[in-house]
């Protein structure tokens, strides 16, 4: 490709011209389809292993307010879900979506792994598989390898760098916040050619041009451009609630842009966005106030963003494992077992927990330390895989989740 | 397995094994491209960037006198008090981060200084609190550089008793449970406890690797023997150590790890424990293979993996013997380049190629945040990742393109691009790509595409 083009092109048309003409129809021209296409599934990502009964804390569990000692909240604290549960409390957006019926929360589930290692757990949470190394594309990849020979469907990692969970054969897109490219240069073209015989950096190079393109559109419609991320600036001094309101109202509008991106024609329908800061060894109540802060505000810009789609949408929040039921020696809990999911979604059935609650007595405890998980990660996911983004179970049981039979879907989710 | 030719050599040594290519470097190679590595490898360790010299004691100390500042300042409600006080002390830390990427750039041994890089991030500490972040330049100063080719025990030794380290997993905090400080705290109705978080890390991460036969029960122990390895917290507790053993915190008793008994007394049982570790073969194992991923290929070739490992076995883990069979290794002069650069190794090269270096810590630090690599915050214990997979997404790819074009609007204009990619490349600058940079309408363009070139984003 050697064209040039004009000045007083837009960077739009720039960008386009880069892909060339059969790549920028499919993708920029397809009309908006009617069909079941229109499901749109989030996973939140927390890294880091999110403490289950911070995140719902099981206020009415007798045995919670002793093992939790300091770090313990109160029925008053706690945002009231039912008889036993509630929702931290600077979950305040996603106790109103709870108060709509459109939370379930999943408070005893865990993946195959059980070796509290971080980086192991995270492995098989995104592979799909029962053990590390058992795969290494993501399952969300294999789910739109098993769609898409039926049907067109995008997928979209928030971030510079592809999450495992996205990995894989299907070529997804990833975005985030930051500066833009500059459409006038001819190097978008220069590089395609060089990078054509190159299997790593032209399908990426093809895709990342794509979502700078799209992303124009998405930012259009916003009031404000969106500012690239904080650097070293910290957020644990002076000036916090400051840094905080900034770093909320970011979230805010991250949410509200991957929602917009999300309901254009042929836009991304299945997202994957990280969130780190979850280890908690000490300190743990300062930590999380902040972390599940950002995360509500996400969760509000999601479904602020998504309008109308909202009903169509399904998030699910998880962590590859959790933490322990005792409070440690420093205000903190250490690498556990079972943590608690979060279910969200514009058309969820009603219903209770998801799993069963093993109670937090000390019998029932798992080595007399970690909740004991109840529910298997994969059931969880396998059931919104098949009853609301409506992926085969056969192909869930053998090639999403290999080898998972035995983790039979979750039912009356969606 | 037959080397490819002293062109090849020279290029593959200063791209693969170095940092990339200043100009004139290939040349000075090409006479013998492995003795010209093996050159770098120094008795003394790595060199030390120009920083403001200060140690950890130094910088521990004034952490603490700005945190009473800032205290007061709140108190008096002067708001830009505070500020000042909190930009003072991440200028420490941006020039930490400016002087190690300047060193990067200049160094005419940057096989040495990526050596220690490995190391320091094998022994990852992070500036995501801020006390660490005030040490995390001294923390690679004192405890990675001047062992980078000496014993990894020593390495091990100095990591773990590093004030970066020791407050970046939570060990200085760590009390016996029944220790005579617990005693006391339980006593106030305080609570004190042990934390696993440190000596966790040391045996999945540091040394035996997650899959090398440790329990819950021997990280539990190991913590145990690891109380007591704390932090000096005024000038009083300590005056040239920020480093602190605390007998009143340390759990009394003997220990059993991987099925040993450590019945040492005081912080010589951690310290015993360790040694052994150093030189257990799962250690050797994890060692060899994360160095070769790092040098080599994403998934090494296990030949090479099992060269390293007899390497380490045979010199009970000394890094300078270690670093010379990775040199003699012929499964590391494979001309095809399988290595895709990280974000700052992308930049630092980026610097070596134009034979300048960076003057400010704001031409480095925007872009890295953008691409995912902030300065000194590695998200997790596990460090930096070094595989393809993870640097090389959509997003990523544009930015570096973004930076390419900006760099080379900046000081494109005053090189001659076809030299600049004879002397960053050498024998590995392909036809295609010499002939794009020949080609291009400017020269910031020929400049931006040598730079985004497949051949120059990898190693």
């Amino acid at each position: 490709m050697t064209d040039h083009h004009p000045h007083g092109y837009s960077r739009r048309q720039a960008l386009l011209g880069a892909l060339g003409l059969g790549a920028s129809v499919t993708f920029m021209g397809r009309p908006a389809r009617a069909e079941v296409g229109g499901k749109k599934l989030i996973v939140l990502v927390c890294r880091g292993a999110l403490d289950g009964l911070s995140l719902t804390p099981p206020v009415g569990d007798p045995d919670y307010a002793g093992l939790r000692g300091a770090i313990a909240y109160t029925p008053e604290q706690a945002l009231k879900l039912d008889g036993t549960f509630g929702l931290h409390p600077a979950l305040t957006r996603t106790h109103a979506l709870a108060q709509k019926g459109q939370l379930r929360i999943a408070p005893a589930v865990a993946t195959p792994d059980r070796a509290r290692s971080h980086f192991e757990a995270q492995d098989v949470l995104e592979t799909g598989a029962v053990a590390r190394y058992g795969a290494s594309s993501g399952w969300l990849n294999r789910t739109l390898q098993t769609l898409s020979p039926d049907r067109k469907v995008e997928a979209l990692s928030v971030g510079a760098v592809a999450p495992l969970i996205l990995r894989g054969q299907v070529q997804a897109a990833s975005w985030s916040p930051g500066r833009n490219a500059d459409s006038n240069a001819r190097l978008p073209t220069i590089l395609q050619d060089l990078y054509k015989t190159d299997p790593l950096l032209g399908p990426v190079f093809a895709r990342g041009l794509q979502t700078e393109a799209m992303a124009q559109i998405a930012m259009t419609g916003l009031s404000a451009p969106t500012q690239p991320m904080e650097g070293m600036a910290q957020p644990n001094a002076a000036g916090m609630q400051a840094a905080q309101r900034q770093g909320l109202s970011a979230a805010e509008k991250l949410g509200t842009t991957v929602a917009k991106f999300m309901t254009q024609p042929g836009g991304p329908q299945i997202v994957a966005i990280s969130l780190d800061g979850f280890d908690t060894h000490a300190g743990q109540m300062g930590q999380l106030q902040s972390r599940l802060a950002y995360m509500d505000a996400l969760i509000g810009g999601l479904t602020t963003g998504l309008g109308p789609a909202w009903s169509d949408t399904v998030i699910v929040a998880a962590t590859e494992f959790g933490r322990t039921a005792r409070v440690n020696g420093t205000g903190g809990t250490d690498h556990g077992t079972a943590s608690s999911a979060l279910i969200l979604g514009g058309g969820l059935k009603k219903g209770g927990i998801i799993g069963d609650w093993p109670t937090l007595k000390q019998t029932a405890l798992y080595e007399n330390r970690d909740t004991a998980p109840t529910l298997d990660m994969r059931s969880l996911f396998k059931g919104v895989l098949r009853d609301h983004m409506g992926v085969d179970q056969r192909a869930l049981d053998a090639k999403v989740f290999p080898d998972s039979a035995a983790a039979r879907p979750a039912t009356g989710i969606v | 397995m037959a080397l490819p030719g002293k062109d090849m050599q020279a290029a593959i040594a200063a791209t693969r094994f170095g940092l990339g290519a200043r100009p004139g470097e290939i040349d000075a190679a090409r006479g013998d491209p492995r003795d010209w590595l093996k050159a770098q490898i120094t008795r003394d360790g790595a060199d030390q960037p120009a920083t403001d010299g200060e140690s950890a004691v130094q910088r521990l100390a004034e952490y603490r006198q700005q945190q009473e500042a800032i205290q007061a300042a709140r108190k008096a409600g002067d708001q830009e008090a505070v500020k000042a006080a909190q930009r003072d002390r991440r200028q420490d830390v941006n020039q930490d981060f400016l002087a190690r990427a300047q060193l990067g750039a200049a160094t005419d041994a940057s096989f040495r200084e990526r050596w220690a890089l490995f190391w320091a991030n094998h022994f990852t500490v992070s500036a995501t609190k801020q006390i660490t972040a005030s040490v995390a330049g001294p923390f690679e100063q004192e405890a990675i550089r001047p062992h980078a080719f000496g014993r990894f025990e020593d390495m091990l030794v100095a990591s773990s008793s590093h004030p970066a380290m020791l407050t970046y997993l939570d060990q200085a905090q760590s009390v016996g449970p029944e220790s005579s400080q617990a005693a006391r705290a339980q006593k106030r109705g305080r609570r004190a406890g042990l934390n696993e978080n440190l000596a966790r890390e040391i045996l999945e991460l540091h040394t035996l690797g997650v899959n090398g036969g440790y329990t819950q029960a021997d990280v539990t122990e190991f913590a145990r023997a690891m109380t007591g390895w704390s932090v000096a917290r005024n000038a009083d507790e300590g005056v040239d150590s920020a480093f602190l053993f605390r007998t009143a915190t340390h759990e009394p008793g003997e220990r059993t790890v991987m099925g040993r008994l450590y019945g040492q007394k005081g912080m010589d049982q951690a310290r015993a424990i360790m040694a052994d570790l150093a030189t257990r073969p799962a250690t050797a194992r994890h060692c060899a293979r994360k160095i070769a991923a790092h040098f080599v290929a994403d998934d090494p070739p296990p030949s090479l993996v099992q060269r390293l490992e007899k390497a380490w076995l045979s010199s009970e883990g000394r890094l300078d013997v270690v670093a010379t069979a990775l040199i003699d290794a012929p499964e590391a002069w494979e001309p095809t380049p399988a290595k895709f650069k990280t974000p700052y190794e992308f930049l630092i090269s980026t610097w070596r190629a134009a034979g300048t270096q960076p003057q400010a810590y704001n031409l480095l630090a925007p872009t890295l945040n953008g691409l995912g690599q902030p300065p000194f915050r590695p998200p997790s214990p596990d460090g930096w990742a070094d595989e393809a997979s993870a640097w090389a997404a959509p997003d990523a790819l544009i930015k570096r393109m973004t930076f390419a074009q900006s760099f080379s609007q900046r000081i494109g204009d005053c090189l001659d691009p076809n030299t600049v990619a004879a002397n960053a490349l050498g024998a590995r600058l392909s036809e295609p790509v010499a002939k794009a940079v020949a080609r291009a309408e400017s020269r910031p363009e020929a400049l931006a595409v040598l730079l985004m070139s497949p051949e120059f984003q990898r190693r």
